[in-house]
């Protein structure tokens, strides 16, 4: 069956509101353009859609914002919530959304470097303790540093967005830092300090120290 | 510039994050609100609405699915709240409303049409329409909902919202006739 010409006619002219503010699929934008170019009625038409879009812009621009108190009178209301248990509840989907939104287009390109970077300085620190393991003729000294990720004391770290990869290494290498984790959500990375724990005065020590850095956007001590 | 989009901001929220509540709630409470005004037509239980609107934003965040955007979303419950706020509305109220739609007559349409630039007129006959034809003109022109969206905000058929939508500019066009602006159409 066929639409006559009336029907068809009124199809596409009960569309060019949708047209008129851009909202329309492709295929139906083009279906407009097309009745537009060969119709000069449904042009004027048109051009009075395009009027009531551009008062009806500026009628709904004239009615003012809420007062500043409306996000209060939210916030007392969200206080008297019950306690929300952590985003355990998020979908993997929304997480990966999460982790990516979480990073800057800068912070991304040298999240890459970075993670390259801990398996480096890994390798090498793993290297060196082979060696003085060999060179020990068998023996090995109680001190000798963990490679265990689980065993030290550890920061958490975001680097400064502005901070180049060059840089986070040579911040790295100069404090004797490794990476034991991450990016996390955040951008936030576990940083391994010392191959031991440390009092609990040493650890806030370093981390003021570390914190003077300009590589060093966030830190903070983390058990 | 990167910017956080909005159902990143709702998973946040689902986690209980309020910063992310912050930042959905300063890009959307301004529109929320203009749309909720415009159907309760009083700027007091408008405010008070938009509280409730993003609370339960709040509240059901951890449930938002992504099926629509996150602004037609808040749309769908800042309706419902519109519409539950109109009927425990007391009379009174709605009388001052109605007294808002009675035409004023004191002008003929000529008068009234030299007090007035064309612009002015169309905007006071959008005014004029009913709260369903100003809740689909205001949709698609203001807040840019597609046929499907004003559809699921409304909880109408598609083929519906493209008729009231015609029939609401119809009555547009009659509104301006009476102003003495005749649009040779419909």
């Amino acid at each position: 069956m066929t639409m006559t010409n009336k029907e068809a006619h009124s199809d596409i002219e009960e569309l060019l509101p949708w047209h008129a503010a851009g909202t329309l699929s492709r295929r139906d934008t083009q279906r407009v353009e097309e009745a537009l170019a060969r119709d000069p009625e449904l042009a004027r038409r048109y051009a009075m859609v395009r009027e009531e879009l551009g008062e009806t812009i500026l009628l709904n621009e004239t009615l003012g914002a809420p007062s500043a108190h409306a996000m209060e009178k939210l916030f007392v209301k969200i206080d008297a919530e019950p306690a929300r248990k952590p985003a355990a509840s998020l979908n993997l989907g929304a997480r990966i959304a999460e982790f990516f939104a979480s990073l800057t287009p800068r912070t991304l390109a040298w999240s890459a470097t970075a993670a390259a970077v801990a398996i480096l300085l890994q390798a090498g620190l793993i290297a060196s303790i082979v060696i003085r393991e060999k060179s020990a003729e068998g023996y090995e000294t109680a001190s000798a540093p963990s490679t265990n990720p689980g065993v030290g004391a550890f920061t958490i770290i975001r680097f400064a967005p502005q901070a180049s990869s060059d840089d986070i290494t040579k911040f790295l290498q100069a404090n004797k830092l490794q990476i034991a984790a991450g990016p996390m959500s955040g951008g936030l990375y576990r940083v391994r300090v010392a191959a031991t724990e440390l009092p609990k005065a040493e650890l806030a020590r370093i981390v003021k120290k570390l914190q003077e850095d300009k590589v060093v956007g966030f830190i903070a001590t983390t058990e | 510039m990167q910017t956080t989009s909005d159902e990143v901001l709702i998973a946040r929220i689902a986690g209980g994050d309020r910063l992310a509540m912050q930042v959905l709630f300063a890009r959307h409470h301004v529109r929320v609100y203009r749309f909720v005004l415009r159907l309760v037509r009083n700027e007091a239980t408008a405010e008070d609405l938009i509280s409730d609107v993003f609370l339960d934003v709040w509240r059901q965040a951890g449930k938002f699915e992504g099926r629509s955007a996150v602004s037609t979303w808040m749309l769908s419950i800042a309706r419902f709240k519109a519409l539950s706020a109109l009927r425990r509305r007391p009379e009174q109220e709605l009388d001052d409303d109605t007294a808002e739609q009675i035409e004023d007559h004191a002008d003929n349409p000529e008068v009234a049409l030299a007090k007035k630039d064309k612009a002015a007129v169309l905007r006071q006959a959008l005014g004029k329409l009913s709260a369903e034809h100003r809740e689909v003109v205001d949709l698609v022109y203001y807040h840019e909902k597609s046929v499907e969206e004003v559809a699921g905000i409304v909880g109408i058929p598609e083929a519906t919202v493209k008729t009231r939508m015609f029939y609401a500019r119809k009555k547009l066009s009659e509104l301006l006739k009476e102003q003495g602006i005749d649009r040779g159409w419909p």
